[in-house]
């Protein structure tokens, strides 16, 4: 593990009028930790993951992301991680390869960059025959796993993953965890959002948000024994029952 | 005995343009009056098409199907009067408020929140608080029953939820679930869908859907008794190297994460103490391996693997 986390947050806050999306919330996450981001619906995760990403500036608080600061450097940050999510990832009118060229564009590879990690992005995922196949006609499963290859495709720093696996089936989504963890050990750091709690056991750490503040903070087993429980759904269900805001 | 739903040989194909997609195929399967059906599948499954069917808004390409005992096509004005139907995504009116959706669907089918209101109060008290907010403007849960109260208004016979715990996080799942079963005692039978298997364990029985198939269908004890090779759990203090690790040994037929454990099965006439041997070099920490009962999910995996 390095000296310096991957993202580092101190007292990071957003607010909207009067209301506290997020509420000073302060963690670290080290180089190649697969970092799980729990909380109920509406406690503030995609706040504070719009926030991390560059996308969102704070109301207060100071945060650095790949060693860039989140007021003065979003662009830094934005070329230095990778997003993907269930409901945004590749243009569905584009095939495989030109969603590619796209977003290898985008990241700014050069061409020839491009076409390389083109070929083994397929070759990996055994797609060679589909890479001129519109996204749109692809299975989930083969897209989900498709736009988190294209995530990584620049080789970025802090990958951020929000339900990546939502209406996945169950073999497609024990691989792309296996592709997390691949991921993980060559020391891409994953910050990882799920509602699926048996994917939180997967996380080398969890947080925890109810009602915009981190209310717990551990790897799983650790969080288990605290809470006196045998996994993650009862501690998740023991501390979002105590939340008393609604979501979104 | 006359069944509450009931589908037989039920086919469903869709083009567009020069593809064609087989959307269900031979889909059969009855569900008995008062219970809580579920169909559980990941997207793509065929879950939605098959409650379009059901609930008279698409036509099937073959088979036939019956809600309450009355014919699809044939009775499908008087089956639309006996269905409650929560579609996938939200299909409440955004800008009428909470009071005036529910009243709206009240007046469709002829009744109104008092007369049912026994039926509803559990859920509309939960949102009663804000009647007079549009609906556009509330959270995710409280559209969520909104949408509930607005499929029951009508007191139906049979209510469809077309995966009503989507995108939910575990706490109000776990509420939903409660509240189905509230509804259940009320003598309205219920056909619910998801994609979380664990959601399973919450009905009387589940259809398995895998790409517009029906894999299965049992009881949840039934389903997991049929995973009929021994189950093993094992853990270590680096999951992805044991992982690897097993997923490259010659004795293990399968191997797939599964919460804080790795679930496994072995290939034929290996014995568990042939792999406890071969993982006791001392290169994985904190090693152990548990024989365990198999879950839902073992079982559709074992079926998709098929």
């Amino acid at each position: 593990m390095s000296s310096q986390p991957s993202i580092s947050v101190s007292k990071l806050t957003k607010r909207f009028g009067d209301f506290t999306a997020v509420d000073e919330i302060t963690f670290d996450v080290h180089q190649g930790e697969i970092f799980g981001f729990l909380g109920a619906n509406g406690a503030g995760k995609t706040t504070a993951m719009r926030m991390l990403c560059g996308l969102s500036l704070p109301t207060s608080g100071t945060a650095t992301v790949a060693g860039f600061d989140l007021s003065s450097e979003p662009e830094q940050i934005k070329k230095s991680i990778g997003y993907m999510s269930q409901k945004f990832s590749l243009y569905e009118d584009l095939t495989i390869r030109e969603n590619s060229r796209f977003y290898g564009g985008i990241y700014g590879l050069k061409d020839q960059q491009i076409l390389q990690r083109t070929q083994e992005m397929l070759d990996h995922l055994k797609l060679e025959s589909q890479a001129d196949t519109l996204v749109k006609s692809l299975p989930l499963g083969w897209k989900q796993k498709l736009s988190f290859a294209v995530a990584l495709m620049h080789d970025p720093k802090i990958v951020f993953l929000d339900e990546p696996t939502g209406g996945v089936d169950p073999v497609t989504r024990r691989e792309f965890w296996t592709m997390i963890y691949a991921a993980a050990d060559r020391g891409t750091t994953v910050f990882v959002t799920t509602h699926y709690m048996d994917e939180a056991e997967y996380c080398d750490r969890v947080s925890i948000m109810v009602d915009g503040k981190v209310q717990a903070l551990d790897t799983p087993s650790a969080l288990s024994k605290q809470f006196g429980t045998k996994g993650m759904t009862e501690v998740f269900i023991q501390l979002a029952r105590k939340a008393t805001r609604s979501d979104n | 005995m006359e069944y509450a739903v009931r589908a037989e040989g039920i086919y469903k194909s869709f083009h567009t343009g020069s593809v064609q997609l087989e959307a269900l195929k031979n889909i059969s399967l009855s569900v008995q009056r008062g219970e809580l059906f579920g169909l559980i599948g990941p997207d793509g499954a065929g879950k939605t098409t098959l409650f379009r069917i059901f609930t008279t808004l698409m036509l099937a390409t073959k088979g036939n199907a019956w809600v309450d005992g009355l014919e699809v096509i044939g009775d499908y004005e008087e089956i639309r009067k006996r269905v409650g139907y929560m579609p996938g995504k939200f299909s409440l009116y955004q800008d009428l408020t909470v009071e005036e959706n529910l009243s709206f669907f009240a007046t469709l089918f002829d009744t109104s929140l008092e007369e049912n209101y026994d039926l509803v109060k559990d859920i509309y008290r939960q949102i009663e608080p804000f009647k007079h907010r549009r609906a556009g403007a509330l959270s995710g849960g409280m559209k969520q029953k909104l949408a509930l109260s607005c499929a029951l208004i009508h007191k139906p016979s049979v209510l469809f939820l077309d995966e009503p715990t989507t995108g939910v996080d575990a706490v109000s799942r776990k509420e939903f679930w409660e509240l189905l079963r509230n509804l259940q005692q009320q003598q309205i039978t219920i056909v619910v869908s998801t994609p979380y298997m664990d959601e399973a364990s919450m009905c009387d029985r589940v259809a398995l859907m895998q790409e517009g198939r029906i894999m299965e269908i049992d009881s949840p004890d039934e389903i997991t008794k049929k995973f009929e090779k021994p189950l093993w759990a094992a853990k270590a203090k680096n999951m992805y190297q044991l992982m690897s690790t097993l997923r490259s040994n010659d004795g293990v037929a399968t191997c797939y994460p599964f919460g804080q454990f790795h679930h496994i099965t072995l290939k034929e006439n290996i014995e568990i103490e042939t792999l406890r041997k071969s993982l006791g070099g001392g290169e994985h920490l904190d090693l152990t391996v548990q024989q365990i009962e198999p879950t839902i999910e073992d079982r559709f995996m074992e079926l998709m693997n098929q």
